[in-house]
């Protein structure tokens, strides 16, 4: 679909629809109160039709609806409803693409479930509508819980084909969700389902970071009345302090192999730059400039990191390599940039940057420098990619809300909520 | 670093968040496996712990000059006004005269920028106010400055009063309860 390949943007953008759900789980009642506004769309998108699997209404959910719901959010896809064909085709050769073609549809979704027990297995063909050509058949097994996990692999499956990039609809996102006094650390599913309070606390809880596997998150919670830099398992709820020391302990950024934690103390003079183990142990300053270096973050071949420093009279992003020393300033334009997350293609930095609105989220291209304004919000924080590196989720809001936008600007997504502020989002890892 | 697992705080709702089991591998032929990724996380609950606050006491008597605790600063500044001398030499005297009291210095800023780097800005100024205890004689033992950042506003608003408010250093007694 060459026409489609060059003319539309290559991003996803998922989240909120869903993060509604996420709040119509924690509060029932309250889901009136969620609004949900996307701006922009794909110039053209893929339209795809998608026909209900054989069978699968036998699971607990559904998935073409949860396929048709990815592909919809990310602005790049036109699905179109083939729930109405007679007889509906559930193999390729049951296709008779004229049916579809004639609503526009230039490839066609189908498959079947074939339940199990607690398990089932799906066959999934993904059809040329103009040559019949099978560019897709697949067959996954799982456990029936598992049914929308499923869904997410076969969104991500068909949306890789189609655009020719990674999808990462199979993924989750962290948040912290504060209520009155009441502060939780939450995690859901890319898409907002399954929201789950993974720490709550009567004091503040800041900087939730991914493990590169998707098990554990570090992040900084006040209980003891200061910062300290804890790293959870997710599924056992065990938790550790890796970093603990006198003064504050904050923003901890895992290397890529998981293995080491970069973390800000305030043990020795000012705020510097540490590498810890994830047990906490063999603390290294890193740092030795200026009385302010935070916001480590980690380039993707480990080699570096990115953070945010005073030295040189204003806070600007830095760059130094993973030994410490030295720091090469990486922002020019402006009096305030601040937290840089390097795209997973290495090419770009997110950072948020102060501008006439106030502090905004930007990209800055690392071969050129120049700085381009994504949002046109005013208080914008905590930038952080999609796994595919397609989509930046951040805060947005004095009053905090989270809000999804493309690396080109052009699809914006938010999330309003009534009850609480939701801040510092983080977007997991794809799940394996 | 030692690990510290908290499993007494994680049994309120562990209950209600049990694990699922990974999927079967063997369930059925599986071009690309799905894995036990789905386990549900387990949640923490530290909101039942109770507050520390004491009695009457020199500290919280508000005709004592010990029951202030702020410490204002202006915008972008980390100077100690001398406005402030009195209240802390007060702190100072206090702290000299009970030697196992021990006082948290902890940084606040308005929340105009980065959370994580006002965190540090906070740090900024809990160490000046720090610095004039120390020049008071109390010894470094006895002092600990940390920040909150802009995560403890004492007022909520984006006025430029509230943000002057929410620029201090507040001053905590360890073994009592924050604001």
């Amino acid at each position: 679909m060459p026409t489609f390949q060059t003319t539309m943007q290559r991003m996803t953008s998922w989240l909120f629809l869903a993060a509604a759900l996420l709040f119509t789980m924690m509060h029932a009642r309250a889901a009136d109160n969620m609004t949900i506004e996307v701006v922009g769309a794909g110039a053209s998108q893929y339209p795809i039709a998608i026909a209900p699997f054989q069978s699968e209404q036998s699971l607990p959910q559904a998935l073409t609806p949860v396929v048709g719901d990815d592909l919809t959010r990310s602005g790049l896809f036109k699905v179109i409803g083939a729930g109405d064909l007679a007889p509906m085709p559930f193999a390729p050769e049951q296709l008779n693409p004229a049916a579809l073609t004639g609503r526009g549809a230039q490839t066609a979704l189908i498959g079947s479930v074939i339940p199990a027990g607690d398990s089932f297995t799906v066959k999934f063909w993904l059809v040329d509508l103009s040559n019949k050509n099978v560019l897709l058949a697949h067959q996954l097994s799982a456990r029936v819980s598992q049914s929308r996990r499923v869904a997410h692999q076969i969104a991500d499956m068909v949306y890789q084909k189609l655009t020719g990039e990674p999808g990462a609809f199979n993924s989750r996102i962290a948040y912290v969700v504060k209520r009155g006094k009441r502060h939780e650390l939450q995690v859901a599913d890319a898409d907002g389902y399954g929201a789950q309070t993974v720490l709550a606390s009567n004091q503040p809880i800041m900087s939730p970071k991914w493990s590169p596997d998707g098990g554990r998150l570090a992040y900084v919670s006040f209980e003891e009345q200061k910062p300290i830099v804890y790293v959870q398992d997710l599924a056992s709820g065990k938790r550790w302090k890796a970093a603990a020391f006198k003064g504050s302990n904050s923003a901890p950024a895992w290397s890529p192999d998981g293995r080491q934690l970069a973390v800000v103390l305030t043990k020795d003079s000012g705020s510097q730059i540490y590498l810890v183990n994830t047990d906490g142990s063999n603390p290294r300053r890193l740092t030795n400039t200026g009385d302010i270096n935070t916001e480590p973050s980690f380039t993707p071949d480990g080699r570096s990191i990115v953070f945010t420093s005073d030295r040189g009279g204003s806070p600007q992003i830095y760059r130094m390599p993973v030994s410490g020393g030295g720091g090469e300033r990486l922002t020019f334009q402006g009096a305030y940039n601040a937290s840089g997350k390097v795209s997973p293609d290495g090419k770009s930095m997110a950072l948020i940057t102060r501008t006439g609105k106030g502090f905004q989220v930007a990209v800055m291209d690392m071969a050129s420098r120049q700085i381009q304004v994504l949002t046109d919000t005013g208080a914008d924080d905590s930038p952080s990619f999609a796994s595919n590196g397609r989509m930046i989720l951040y805060e947005t809001g004095s009053r905090g809300t989270l809000a999804a936008v493309s690396v080109d600007g052009r699809i914006k997504q938010r999330l309003k909520a009534q009850n609480g502020d939701v801040r510092q989002p983080a977007w997991g890892p794809l799940l394996r | 670093m030692k690990k510290v697992a908290l499993s007494v705080l994680m049994t309120a709702l562990l209950a209600a968040c049990s694990s699922t089991p990974p999927a079967d591998p063997n369930a059925g032929k599986t071009t690309a496996p799905v894995t036990g990724s789905e386990t549900k996380p387990a949640t923490v609950d530290l909101t039942q712990g109770s507050d520390l606050n004491k009695g009457n006491n020199p500290l919280t008597d508000p005709n004592n000059i010990l029951s202030q605790r702020r410490v204002y600063f202006d915008f972008d500044s980390f100077v100690v006004k001398s406005d402030y001398q009195a209240l802390l030499a007060a702190h100072a005297k206090y702290l000299l005269a009970n030697k196992d009291a021990k006082l948290i210095v902890q940084g606040n800023t308005d929340d105009r920028g980065t959370a994580e780097y006002n965190l540090a800005l906070g740090q900024k100024r809990a160490e000046a106010t720090k610095k004039v205890l120390l020049s008071l004689g109390v010894p470094e033992s006895q002092l600990e400055s940390v920040s909150f950042g802009e995560e403890k506003p004492l007022e909520p608003g984006q006025t430029e009063e509230a943000w002057s408010r929410n620029r201090n250093a507040n001053l905590v007694y360890k073994g009592e309860s924050a604001q």
